[in-house]
């Protein structure tokens, strides 16, 4: 099953290489990876999308719970919670074809956010899959080029994630 | 309030740490380091003659003193060097710290001379690393890198420091700090209270119970508390190659230790057991066989101090996260004013273990008779007797260490050393090094044989330098055995370069050191080779046996069965 960890980790040179590397190490799967400072400067929340069954993420959220540099961490995935992505990709717009992307943007509440004649730039964001829908409903011939954010995350109502 | 340089810090941590010998081997980003080390007695450092060598030898101390080890190496291939005895460390959990020299801060990411990035290198086999980011940190780092190295489960922790840490005429201010705080790491102090009341109401109601327990409790401090709570209960006990010692082995109520090649009585009783205590165990494939096999009717409590090698191979009915010694002393308060449910059954299951005691009693291995070659496992018993069994043993690596764990009967704890989890050829002489040099008064034995010796050879030319006088005892058959017996029993006996041709004249090599070494072939002069090597505690002597190259090391699992499927000699198996 798929699974959304996320961490909050020290903000510190090498934080980063060790939750990575753990996972390579043990091999564990890393779908998406999105990282940036918090608000609190001295930690990072690190976002991380896995696969594996119970026994897997169980190992998982043990090993990265021993690494000195993870603060805290949460399956987000246990419960409720809000899943987002951003992606911007490049599509050939010419034709027929460029009122189409207009129309399927809409649709998907993606914006056009730079255009040229023969291109758009869209940007879109949601859970990974609607994402994937988009890219589909595109298809494959038109798009150019795709850059993701991976995916980030945080548990809905009152639970909070910090220390 | 004093002001010291970033090297002169190290030196006065160490002390204030009460650190009495490091050992390491200097070079151009540990130079600062180095005439700051000159410049003081307290800390005294030991010259090897290759860094792994000085891991090895902090790594057997720490293990026999239950205190961390400390290893200084420069940058490069110096700290490159040290990476096989920091691995080691790190599979068995043995309290490390590792100082390497780096290069100037400017010049990291430059490719400078000498220059690795030793974190990211060592990152998976450390428990954490540091990099000294400014002069002033260092008292503050290297607290918390003695901290983490010994506290919750150990670990070897490597400490990175850029020569321009240490520059003699940048000073700060030095305070040994007394305390750590760490938010992001908290090692558990206690198990849960009702897991643990759990645990003993099976321990109470078990019909066919066996504790199993690894480096955990000795690591933990916990033997004291284990051997009592297993006397109180009256069950029999089997322990890992790494928990050697936790339990007097030469109690009755002792199994030996279990595994691929643990005793016949140790497997079966795990295979047939109602209920498995793990304590400080890990369930490693060398112990567990084949998982899905493995304890098929045992319910399974697992008391370690990692949460993370609970479930991890084998699903245990009764987790407890907590410290064994905590943990042990919580059971025996439990256990107070309580009888067990089945005492009857308990008898019957001590006679169902005796009976495969006795099945293999005088059958463990054939004697050699007169003229034929010397048995490795007759050398294992004679080094036992002539050291009443109180020696500190190391060992290398392959039959000799089965042989040594199986024949050499210890009943303390930290006093059998073995690289458990590594499996590192090399490790046995350096480790009796280090072990040596802390407790000079005690006979120190390394069992070798010819292949492991030569990885760490070099080392002689040390213990000439400082006088330490350990036992080699070299198991020599002229090939890499237990490589041998794999490709005897897998290989058809094709035996891919597991010779040893060209071995060299071990008398000439260990005269040029100025040291005794003894040529023992037959039994006939095994016993006064035995006197002559114990003769003085303080002396090194190289004791040389020719021993028979065929012999295999049984009892042995056979691969993907259960515990109770063993070959137990070249003709039988269970």
């Amino acid at each position: 099953m798929r699974h959304i960890i996320s961490i909050l980790m020290e903000n510190e040179p090498g934080a980063l290489s060790r939750v990575v590397g753990l996972f390579s190490q043990r091999n564990f799967n890393i779908e998406s990876l999105n990282v940036a400072p918090t608000e609190d400067e001295s930690l990072s929340r690190l976002t991380v999308t896995t696969v594996g069954d119970d026994r897997v993420i169980e190992q998982i959220t043990k090993q990265l719970n021993k690494l000195i540099d993870v603060v805290k961490l949460v399956d987000l995935t246990e419960g409720d919670h809000i899943e987002r992505e951003l992606m911007l990709v490049k599509v050939k717009a010419l034709g027929a074809a460029r009122d189409e992307i207009k129309r399927t943007a809409d649709i998907f509440r993606a914006q056009i956010v730079d255009i040229t004649p023969s291109i758009y730039t869209v940007q879109i964001t949601g859970d990974a899959a609607k994402l994937d829908a988009f890219l589909q409903a595109i298809g494959p011939v038109g798009i150019l080029e795709v850059a993701r954010t991976g995916v980030s995350g945080i548990a809905r109502s009152d639970k909070i994630l910090s220390l | 309030m004093e002001l010291l340089s970033g090297a002169d810090m190290i030196a006065r941590f160490l002390k204030d740490e009460g650190i009495e010998y490091i050992y390491g081997y200097p070079g151009g980003a540990a130079l600062h380091i180095y005439d700051a080390l000159f410049r003081q007695e307290d800390v005294k450092h030991i010259l090897v003659r290759h860094e792994q060598a000085a891991t090895h030898a902090a790594d057997g101390y720490a293990r026999a003193a239950g205190k961390p080890g400390v290893v200084m190496v420069t940058s490069g291939p110096g700290a490159t060097n040290a990476v096989t005895g920091i691995a080691t460390a790190y599979m068995d959990s043995v309290p490390m710290v590792v100082l390497c020299g780096q290069v100037m801060s400017h010049l990291i990411g430059d490719d400078a001379f000498q220059e690795t990035d030793i974190i990211g290198v060592t990152r998976p086999i450390v428990k954490h690393s540091f990099s000294v980011r400014h002069p002033s940190e260092i008292p503050e780092v290297l607290k918390k890198a003695f901290y983490l190295a010994s506290s919750g489960r150990p670990g070897p922790v490597v400490v990175d420091i850029p020569k321009d840490m240490t520059t003699p005429t940048e000073r700060y201010e030095y305070v040994y700090p007394t305390k750590v705080k760490m938010r992001s790491y908290s090692p558990v102090s206690r198990g849960h209270t009702g897991q643990i009341k759990k645990a003993v109401e099976l321990m109470l109601k078990a019909r066919r119970p066996v504790f199993y327990t690894g480096g955990g409790v000795i690591l933990g401090g916990a033997s004291e508390g284990l051997t009592d709570l297993v006397q109180r209960l009256g069950f029999p006990i089997t322990t890992t190659l790494m928990g050697i010692g936790a339990y007097p082995q030469s109690d009755k109520q002792c199994l030996g230790w279990l595994g691929m090649h643990g005793s016949y009585e140790s497997n079966m009783a795990m295979h047939h057991a109602d209920l498995v205590i793990a304590i400080g165990a890990r369930f490693d494939d060398r112990v567990t066989n084949n998982t899905s096999k493995f304890c098929p009717t045992a319910k399974i409590v697992h008391v370690d101090i990692d949460p993370s090698s609970v479930a991890k191979t084998v699903r245990p009915d009764v987790p407890i996260v907590g410290p064994a010694k905590s943990v042990i002393n919580e059971m025996i308060s439990l256990l107070q004013g309580k009888e067990i449910a089945n005492p009857n059954e308990l008898v019957e299951w001590w006679k169902t273990i005796d009976g495969w005691r006795h099945e293999r009693e005088g059958k463990l291995y054939e004697p050699s008779a007169p003229g034929e070659a010397l048995k490795p496992q007759e050398v294992v018993e004679a080094v036992c007797r002539a050291t009443n069994g109180e020696a500190f043993v190391t060992t290398d690596v392959g039959q000799h260490q089965m042989f040594a764990a199986q024949y050499y009967k210890f009943d303390k704890p930290n006093r059998f050393i073995t690289s458990g989890g590594l499996g590192t050829m090399g490790f046995g002489f350096p480790a009796a090094m280090g072990i040596k040099k802390s407790f000079p008064d005690d006979n120190v034995v390394c069992f070798t044989g010819e292949g492991s010796f030569q990885m760490m050879m070099q080392e002689l030319s040390t213990c000439k330098q400082y006088g330490i006088g350990v036992k080699i005892i070299n198991l020599n058959n002229g090939s890499l055995g237990m490589v041998r017996q794999w490709q005897d029993l897998n290989y058809k006996s094709r035996h891919a370069h597991s010779y040893m041709e060209s071995l060299p004249d071990f008398n000439m090599l260990i005269g040029a050191y100025g040291f005794t070494s003894i040529r023992v072939t037959t039994r006939e002069e095994l016993e006064e080779a035995m006197q002559r090597t114990f003769a003085d505690k303080h002396e090194m002597v190289f004791l040389d046996v020719a021993v028979d190259p065929h012999e295999h090391v049984y009892p042995m699992q056979v691969p993907l069965g259960s515990m109770r499927d063993m070959l137990l000699s070249k003709t039988e198996r269970t």
